[in-house]
């Protein structure tokens, strides 16, 4: 049972985390496990096709130590509308939902996509705007409690340029964040890999 | 801006967390990250929003994981196990409840495999039983679900391991910041000191907090027997105004 302890006043600490495991779907993505959808779910659409912005497709996979991709990955993602703003109200019927779940089946060698709008640009506390971006959350087998991280654009040098938090990192690290538009696609598709590890490792964030 | 109102949170405590690289826990090995974690000393909107799902409408036997698998018609069974309900309450660290917050539950049936289409497991699958279960918490914090004690079974990481009996548990929180997976386990079952996921948590009163104890006060006599499983999510700090724009 919980105890309390005495850190940051009289506070119970968290509940642990656990890996989320292989299995992951039956939960979380019940299409990837074969499951029959139930009546509403929450998919891989964080935008629908009438929501306000440019419709894009993110296309993404994550790469372990061995350079193999990780099948069974679980992403999350949360971003904020066109206008730069984050609508907390999730539900199915929003044109707008702003959360979104993906994974890869079978066949998808590894790769996710989202469907969406591009995020329009949120302010930093410090009052100046951050450049768009979508949060991202990984769990999987192996991932023993699950990883932030956060997608840009390689469209959008300029609010890159002058994005504070983007500017926060470590220079040498800051690319591992950045997606890149596939001019081969007929939509506005950006790739993204996340490295779990290696010397393209993606930055992680605690928060 | 819209939502110019958010909350921070008590700082997650890595070392009470499990470790990310936890040699035992083989998988572990190529996907934990080397570099370490970049902090954020100031954390922005984007940190500190989530997806409230308090009006996502839900199935109405969604928390009923002995009915919400039934092909259909009222001569159905039921699932094959031992029928319990799981309960409790959704606080945050300082036993505030977390209202209105999306709970969602998935774990193997009573032989202990998984509807799944990659659980190659021998055990067979229960016609009647889907495994998977979602609900909000009430205003008070409180979940229910009723469903099969889940089996143990074997999985590939040494020869010979077994996962204790378990069911998975994600909960969302006010924001993504209190975002959170784990596994609930049982009350009085050997394995779990055997198991390097449980291993994967340094301190034995971490591991002691993911056990659901036996209620037998809340149990359905000649019906189900009942486990309850408190989930404590971050701390909310104080309430902090940024300029709208």
């Amino acid at each position: 049972m919980t105890r309390p302890t005495h850190d940051e006043g009289l506070s119970y600490p968290e509940t642990p985390s656990q890996t989320a495991g292989p299995f992951v779907h039956i939960g979380l993505a019940l299409d990837v496990a074969g499951l029959p959808p139930r009546a509403s779910e929450i998919g891989p659409e964080i935008a629908a096709a009438d929501a306000t912005g440019e419709a894009i497709e993110i296309h993404g996979r994550v790469i372990d130590g061995n350079g193999d991709p990780v099948e069974d990955i679980f992403v999350e993602a949360w971003q904020a509308d066109a206008h730069g703003v984050y609508q907390t109200d999730y539900r199915a019927e929003h044109a707008f939902r702003g959360f979104g779940r993906s994974a890869p089946s079978a066949t998808d060698d590894g790769w996710w996509t989202f469907y969406t709008v591009k995020p329009g640009r949120v302010a930093h506390p410090g009052g100046q705007p951050m450049a768009p971006h979508i949060n991202l959350m990984l769990f999987a087998r192996g991932i023993n409690i699950h990883l932030h991280t956060r997608l840009y654009f390689d469209d959008e040098h300029q609010a890159n340029a002058g994005c504070p938090f983007f500017n926060a990192l470590p220079p040498s690290r800051r690319d591992t964040l950045i997606a890149r538009r596939d001019t081969q696609a007929d939509t506005p598709r950006y790739r993204f890999e996340i490295h779990l590890q290696g010397p393209q490792e993606t930055v992680f964030f605690d928060f | 801006m819209a939502q110019n109102k958010h909350n921070r949170f008590v700082m997650r405590d890595r070392q009470w967390h499990p470790r990310p690289y936890a040699p035992a826990y083989k998988t572990s090995v190529a996907r934990a990250p080397q570099q370490p974690l970049v902090s954020l000393q100031t954390p922005t909107a984007s940190e500190l929003t989530g997806p409230d799902f308090d009006r996502f409408a839900l199935g109405r036997f969604d928390n009923d994981l002995l009915l919400n698998f039934r092909s259909g018609t009222a001569q159905d069974g039921l699932p094959i196990g031992e029928r319990i309900i799981v309960h409790g309450r959704v606080v945050d660290q300082y036993n505030k409840p977390v209202a209105g917050t999306l709970v969602e539950i998935w774990q193997a049936n009573a032989g202990g495999k998984y509807r799944h289409i990659k659980d190659g497991y021998l055990a067979p699958l229960d016609p009647n039983f889907g495994g998977v279960g979602r609900t909000i918490t009430d205003d008070d914090g409180w979940y229910r679900f009723r469903t099969v004690k889940p089996g143990p079974y074997p999985w590939p990481n040494d020869v010979n391991s077994w996962r204790p009996a378990h069911i998975h548990v994600s909960v969302m929180g006010p924001s993504i910041s209190t975002r959170l997976i784990t596994q609930l386990y049982f009350e009085g079952d050997p394995l779990i000191p055997l198991c390097p996921i449980v291993n994967t948590l340094d301190d034995p009163e971490a591991v002691a907090t993911l056990v659901a104890r036996l209620d037998k006060a809340a149990a359905r006599p000649m019906d189900c027997l009942a486990y309850r499983f408190d989930i404590v999510t971050r701390g909310a700090l104080q309430t902090y105004f940024e300029n709208a724009s």
